[in-house]
């Protein structure tokens, strides 16, 4: 317990550390260095965060039973409101932050390592590591926090980092355009988030998790001994609304329908960062967050968590449709993205508490652990593709098997993965999704069964027209080649994850339910090969439907597409919702609302101002005449303001 | 000898008040001056008549007036300097052309 | 009470003449004869000194005012060109000026004294006769007693070497005006 206090600081200050040096040294060095030393530094970073993930699972001194402890490692006082309301920053550490821990630190170290090569000779290099350390130091803060404002203020610099780093090619307009679209509308939902807090912390008067999260009869203490429990605000339970607005906090960070609109453009930054940033790590905040209040959610707002599960299955198949039409290879992971976290949210949703009932707890984790280790793989490789080719565009690339042997290989069991075939990881994780979708709602899970064969389908797509379907017409302007190892190996390294994982999995060596639930208690789960199978089933058929089309360069898709011309139509356009959002904004919230403000502010706040500078203007103008510089002028006020006091003195 | 000492605080005021108004009305700064000379020696008048009149044991408004007198002398000395650099530098020595001390 | 006293026939001639001369320095067209006034009314007003029986003051009068400053003047009125004529002197507004100012000031100056009632026992002619000898006013000069006068007088001549040297300092040519 001392031990890994002393080391829990290092956590977030070596980052840190490493931001200041980087952002402020880093003209002063040459590219090289820089890089290698962010690496190496994020190393030791890793290193401590596995020692202290490991040690707190497989040590045993943090269990009681079968029951893993919440532990504080160290809690400093930052800012004191009054004697109960007191925010800190701190070092929680429990299964959830010590699993994010290793996520974290896994994706992060990989995309350092992979940015050296994929960063090789940009402009701006020194850059690039300064913010992916101001990340990695934002995210860990963020896992770790000790309480809801900590991680409120974490969450902050996260989506600043993401900013900088979508705008990372500032002279290029699109990226500036998504880099302020990400920024404006992940705080759009932030306030949300900062209302909850406000909420929730007023009446419980506490920010602190181990006392939010406290629970005694099935009830959640803080909230019982507020007055939150009986009031209601418009009908609705106020503990409900503040958690659902909570939810939307995460629900923006997340890409959740209707705030996923900037994940799509947040592709316009580097691809390492769009692999750690906004496929791993950053965009998984909201699913923590969620996870991280889920007593709450499930013992005080459970028709919350209802709602958060019907959104989850809305954004999961929506984005699913929107990927399968999409040509640019990272948008349609980025959609994917958007889907499978969504699929982490319906899994939160459906879960119950305590032992099998929280089976959608620990999928959701678990998903979300395996989907960080094949999404940031699937985003690296696609790094590589585009590194090689030099486009986004699928129809730029194809046959590409032979000459990318190895982004071949990985990318192919990532693929896999996130089909949910067996042994590979994501088979396990979607399918616990699956399972506890159907035991609590079948709707969902019909919904989300569909999802799994509609990601096998697209995955495989983008697979087939990146690797097989005949090279582009055109030809490629010079031969691609496989990347540099230091690329490479993050992508083997996390394809190994990926397979040793599942397979440790399939043979029953590390039980993820032992090490994370929703009680922080160790239970028994058996494979329903009666949903499994026909899961495994959709993927196959996803799979098949891929390969008939897309395998060799036929006309089947074209076909396939005149079939459905208008659906087509509308996922290859993301639905509309852009543009949606483009005619609320200008026509609805700029010209009815913004104008009127802005022509009262021109003219009646600004000409009130303009008025008063012009009195004063005026009245200057006329009374510096006064001071006229006539010695003889002054001389004669002098005088008759001497007169005028004796007359007054003698009173007359 | 039984003038009133009114009449000599009179006949101060009214020397006063004709330099007062030659220092109001006068273009040229040496009338100016000299408007300035004239409001001094009402005051002195004041002094030594009172000195007189009112405490003849002493010598204070008699000594005050020497000091006037030799503090006139020296006033004159640097005005009539100042004047003449004015001339210099303005070819006239009208009071309204030094109006640039202001604001 | 006789008014018509030689001495106060005296008095009268010299106030009217002071006034007279006075109101003709501030009026006179021609500078150097406004200077000429002048001297007439400092001359005049030294006679009201004898009258005083102050002799020393008068002499001062007459040697520093008369034959100092107003030779002062006189030379700085001929070392400027064009200053003969005064032309404007008797219009404009500033003349209307001075003359509220001098005759509200004056009748305001009036009421007061009127109002004062100064004791009639002040004008004892024997005390206004008494002479002052010049030893005591050399003594009271130069005494560091009650009612003498060293420190002022120190501070006088400290003051008029200031004042020699400020002139000289501010009327020397400067080469870089003049070019």
């Amino acid at each position: 317990m001392e031990q890994l206090a002393s080391l829990a600081p290092y956590v977030l200050i070596l980052p840190l550390c490493m931001f200041l040096i980087l952002g402020l040294f880093g003209k002063k060095m040459c590219p090289k260095v820089s890089g290698l030393l962010g690496t190496t530094v994020f190393g030791v970073v890793s290193v401590i965060c596995y020692y202290i993930a490991l040690k707190y699972f497989f040590s045993g001194e943090y269990q009681i039973g079968e029951t893993y402890q919440q532990v504080t490692l160290f809690n400093m006082e930052w800012l004191r409101m009054n004697e109960d309301l007191v925010i800190s920053i701190g070092f929680l550490l429990d299964p959830l932050s010590a699993i994010m821990l290793i996520v974290i630190s896994t994706v992060s170290l990989m995309v350092h390592i992979y940015s050296m090569g994929y960063m090789h000779g940009e402009g701006g290099f020194q850059r690039f590591y300064a913010i992916l350390s101001l990340f990695s130091f934002a995210m860990l803060g963020l896992v770790v926090a000790t309480n809801i404002f900590q991680m409120y203020i974490f969450w902050e610099l996260v989506g600043v980092s993401s900013f900088l780093l979508i705008s990372f090619y500032y002279f290029k307009h699109s990226a500036v355009r998504a880099a302020k679209k990400a920024f404006i509308v992940t705080r759009f939902a932030d306030m949300f988030f900062l209302i909850g807090i406000l909420i929730l912390s007023y009446y419980t008067r506490t920010f602190d998790f181990d006392k939010l999260t406290f629970i005694t009869d099935g009830h959640v203490d803080a909230i019982v001994n507020s007055d939150l429990r009986t009031m209601t605000f418009l009908g609705f339970p106020v503990i409900s609304i503040a958690m659902f607005l909570i939810f939307l906090g995460g629900a923006g960070k997340s890409a959740m329908f209707p705030l996923h609109i900037w994940l799509p453009d947040a592709m316009e930054g580097p691809t390492p960062a769009s692999a750690l940033i906004h496929a791993a790590t950053m965009v998984v905040a909201g699913v923590y967050l969620v996870a991280r209040l889920f007593p709450i959610y499930t013992f005080e707002a459970p028709h919350v968590l209802e709602i958060i599960s019907y959104i989850g299955a809305f954004t999961s198949i929506f984005a699913a449709i929107i990927a399968c039409a999409q040509t640019d290879i990272k948008r349609v992971l980025a959609f994917s993205t958007i889907s499978q976290i969504a699929y982490m949210m319906v899994a939160l949703g459906v879960s119950g508490y305590g032992g099998v009932n929280g089976l959608g707890y620990t999928a959701s984790m678990w998903h979300l652990f395996t989907h960080a280790m094949f999404k940031a793989l699937l985003f690296m490789a696609a790094g590589a593709i585009i590194h090689a080719v030099h486009s986004n565009e699928m129809d730029a690339m194809g046959n590409l098997r032979k000459k990318l042997p190895i982004t071949h290989i990985t990318f192919l069991i990532a693929c896999l993965a996130i089909a949910g075939i067996p042994p590979f990881s994501g088979f396990f994780s979607k399918d616990e999704i699956l399972v506890a979708a159907f035991e609590t709602n079948k709707w969902v899970f019909a919904v989300e069964y569909f999802v799994a064969g509609l990601t096998a389908f697209y995955m495989f797509r983008l697979y087939y027209r990146i690797f097989w379907f005949g090279e582009p017409e055109e030809g490629y302007e010079h031969e691609p080649h496989e990347a540099p190892l230091n690329m490479t190996f993050p992508l083997m390294f996390l394809a190994a994850v990926t397979v040793i994982t599942g397979i440790s999995w399939a043979f029953g060596k590390v039980s993820f339910t032992e090490l994370i639930s929703s009680d922080f208690t160790s239970y028994e789960i058996h494979t329903h090969w009666n949903i499994a199978l026909p899961s495994i089933g959709a993927g196959v058929i996803g799979i098949l439907i891929a390969t008939f089309l897309y395998l060799e360069k036929t006309g089947r898709p074209n076909k396939a597409v005149s079939y459905i011309k208008k659906p087509y139509l509308w996922a290859y356009n993301k639905f509309y919702i852009d543009e949606i959002y483009l005619f609320v904004t200008n026509n609805i919230i700029f010209q009815r609302i913004c104008q009127p403000i802005a022509w009262f502010d021109r003219h009646i706040i600004d000409g009130f101002m303009n008025l008063l500078s012009w009195v004063t203007n005026k009245t200057s103008q006329e009374t510096k005449e006064i001071q006229s510089g006539y010695v003889q002028q002054y001389a004669w006020v002098f005088i008759m303001g001497v007169i005028t006091i004796v007359l007054l003195s003698i009173n007359l | 000898m039984n003038i009133p000492v009114e009449s000599y605080f009179i006949l101060s005021t009214l020397l006063f008040f004709i330099g007062v108004y030659g220092f109001v009305a006068r273009k040229n700064l040496i009338s100016i001056l000299m408007s300035v000379e004239l409001i001094l020696n009402a005051a002195n008048i004041n002094f030594v008549v009172a000195n007189r009149f009112l405490f003849p044991e002493y010598l204070e408004g008699h000594i005050y007036s020497l000091f006037v007198i030799a503090i006139a002398a020296a006033e004159t000395a640097v005005a009539i300097s100042i004047i003449i650099n004015v001339y210099r530098q303005k070819k006239n020595i009208d009071a309204k052309s030094i109006n640039e001390l202001k604001y | 009470m006789e008014l018509l006293t030689a001495s106060n026939i005296i008095f009268f001639i010299l106030a009217a003449a002071i006034l007279l001369f006075g109101i003709l320095t501030v009026t006179s067209t021609k500078i150097l004869r406004s200077a000429t006034y002048l001297f007439f009314t400092l001359f005049c007003i030294a006679g009201l000194y004898l009258q005083l029986n102050y002799e020393f003051l008068a002499a001062v009068q007459l040697s520093v005012y008369a034959g100092g400053i107003v030779i002062l003047i006189v030379f700085a009125i001929l070392l400027i060109k064009g200053l003969g004529e005064d032309k404007e002197i008797n219009i404009g507004q500033r003349r209307i000026m001075g003359l509220i100012a001098a005759i509200v000031g004056s009748i305001t100056c009036a009421s007061v004294i009127a109002k004062f009632g100064f004791l009639p026992d002040y004008d004892t002619a024997a005390e206004l006769t008494q002479d002052v000898d010049m030893q005591m006013i050399g003594q009271t000069l130069m005494g560091t007693d009650q009612y003498q006068y060293l420190l002022p007088f120190e501070a006088a001549s400290v003051l008029l070497l200031a004042c020699i040297i400020g002139s000289i300092a501010i009327a020397t040519k400067d080469k870089e005006v003049n070019k």
